[in-house]
């Protein structure tokens, strides 16, 4: 079984740096989705035998909003938005790359100094967690688009999960679904917000974003 | 005992020309059209040895010596891989090393004699070359790494003779991620068509065969002769990782194995008819995926 858990680790990582090194925005919303489905299936498989509500409705949940009703919130985002492709980040998509080897090896290297709540269940997926947790990271401050800092949120949300479902014994159920409440709305609003900000600047490039200051704070620097 | 890794050896030196056969002849039916006969390498490398090669008045013995080097050092090479999970010809511990090596000294005399001719032409060749080496040679090199530290030994012929095949329940995830690499810079090493195209003569999309131009006769077909052999080689690693030592005995077991280079050299004429030829700027990208994939992959050993 541990070695079914290392392949889903393994397919999680190469996730990240898929996720990274895409430039189209569709396929990292799906790459994202297909991720935290696949963790979803994680506490499926630990506890198969076992049928009980917090093991059969709480993954079910997790795995329908996560591959689900995301992807297709932020899929009419794009659509509304009208938006393909990402800008070319700083250093281009192989550096992104790079960056996304470099964080799975320094987090190995973090998870087998740590000594965290107990021991994990696998040393492979702590370190996945992690690297997952800084890539999305990493998304967040490498990507210009809006959309696309919202899909590094969502997967830096599927390396928290991830991180829970390899050292905790088993979930609190009342944390993880008001967890997942939160995300649920945040990306719901991000959502809306993304498609009411194209509206009325014509793009949703937070660099330019950045740009809008109030006349009066500013003063004469305009 | 002797005897099967001579055996072995030869029958690797005989056989490599004709997948290059192969891969054309999927191609052909791909593109609808008949294809050249399967030993077409043989007939051409034979009538270019029948020739006598000319030399510009700006080369230098560099540029005479360089492809018999090359043909030299990827022979050498071809020695130390084992053959259907059985030892290789020549092994010791280490010769990992001398491998990756051999590898590289033949691309440096084929780089050096192109950049011998003094023609601007083949210098862009060799840049390119030397260029998407940076990536392929670590990736290649860490997926070794990868492989041997999995079985614990340090020599090629061991690590496909004895454990290859036992690494996939043990080490399942990193096999595959080897095997992904394995792939890719088995596609760039032997200039096949995601990174470089074969077939054509433009200089837009050149790699290899801009550097091959300008020779000639007995020396062109030394350079065909080592590149069917590097095609072999690097192939042999990538179908090795699926064989595990001895299982049918000697006879059956050589026999799959040809027929899966053979499977391998269908499955690259299919890749070659499908996929386009990506941009000279991407292609680092697409080796670096292979640099990544290795890098994870050694990382996974270290549990």
């Amino acid at each position: 079984m541990g070695h079914w858990l290392d392949f889903i680790g393994v397919t999680v990582l190469l996730m990240n740096l898929m996720a990274l090194s895409s430039s189209r925005i569709k396929s990292c919303v799906r790459i994202v989705a297909a991720q935290g489905a696949l963790i979803g299936c994680i506490p499926v498989i630990k506890y198969f035998p076992c049928v009980a509500p917090v093991t059969v409705i709480f993954p079910l949940t997790n795995i329908i909003l996560k591959g689900v009703v995301f992807p297709w919130l932020l899929l009419r985002a794009l659509r509304a938005a009208n938006i393909r492709k990402e800008v070319e980040p700083i250093g281009g998509y192989p550096f992104s790359l790079l960056m996304g080897v470099a964080i799975f090896v320094l987090s190995y290297w973090v998870i087998s100094r740590v000594s965290g709540p107990g021991q994990p269940a696998s040393v492979l997926n702590a370190a996945v967690s992690f690297a997952t947790f800084f890539t999305g990271a990493y998304i967040i401050v490498s990507r210009m688009k809006a959309i696309t800092q919202v899909i590094g949120y969502l997967m830096l949300e599927n390396g928290i999960y991830l991180f829970g479902l390899v050292y905790l014994k088993e979930q609190s159920l009342l944390v993880e679904m008001s967890i997942l409440l939160d995300i649920f709305v945040a990306v719901f609003v991000m959502g809306i917000a993304i498609f009411h900000i194209s509206r009325e600047f014509d793009h949703i490039d937070t660099e330019k974003l950045s740009q809008l200051k109030d006349i009066m704070a500013t003063g004469q620097d305009l | 005992m002797m005897k099967t890794e001579i055996a072995q050896f030869a029958l690797s030196l005989i056989i490599s020309p004709f997948l290059f056969g192969v891969v054309n002849r999927t191609k052909a039916i791909f593109a609808g059209r008949r294809g050249a006969p399967f030993l077409q390498l043989y007939y051409d490398i034979f009538k270019l040895l029948k020739k006598s090669a000319v030399y510009s008045t700006t080369t230098t013995p560099v540029f005479i010596a360089a492809p018999i080097i090359s043909l030299g050092a990827v022979i050498v090479a071809l020695s130390l891989v084992p053959f259907a999970g059985y030892r290789s010809l020549v092994s010791f511990e280490n010769d990992l090393i001398l491998f990756i090596y051999m590898l590289a000294l033949s691309r440096f005399f084929i780089v050096i004699a192109a950049l011998d001719t003094g023609s601007s032409f083949e210098g862009m060749g060799a840049s390119r070359e030397v260029q998407f080496a940076v990536f392929a040679e670590p990736a290649l090199f860490l997926s070794l790494v990868a492989l041997a530290r999995a079985a614990g030994q340090m020599s090629v012929s061991d690590i496909f003779s004895r454990s290859a095949f036992s690494l996939w329940s043990s080490y399942g995830p990193m096999v595959f991620l080897v095997l992904g690499a394995f792939f890719i810079v088995f596609l760039a090493e032997n200039s096949r068509i995601p990174v470089d195209d074969p077939n054509t003569h433009l200089e837009l999309t050149m790699i290899h065969e801009v550097m091959v131009l300008d020779h000639g006769g007995i020396d062109l077909a030394y350079t065909l002769y080592a590149a069917a052999i590097k095609f072999w080689l690097l192939g042999s690693l990538l179908i090795g990782v699926f064989f595990g030592p001895q299982t049918f005995g000697w006879g059956i077991d050589c026999v799959i194995f040809v027929v899966s280079m053979v499977v391998l050299a269908c499955i690259v004429g299919i890749v070659e008819s499908t996929f386009a030829r990506l941009r000279l700027l991407k292609v680092p990208h697409f080796l670096i995926v292979a640099l990544a994939l290795s890098v994870v992959a050694v990382i996974l050993t270290l549990r």
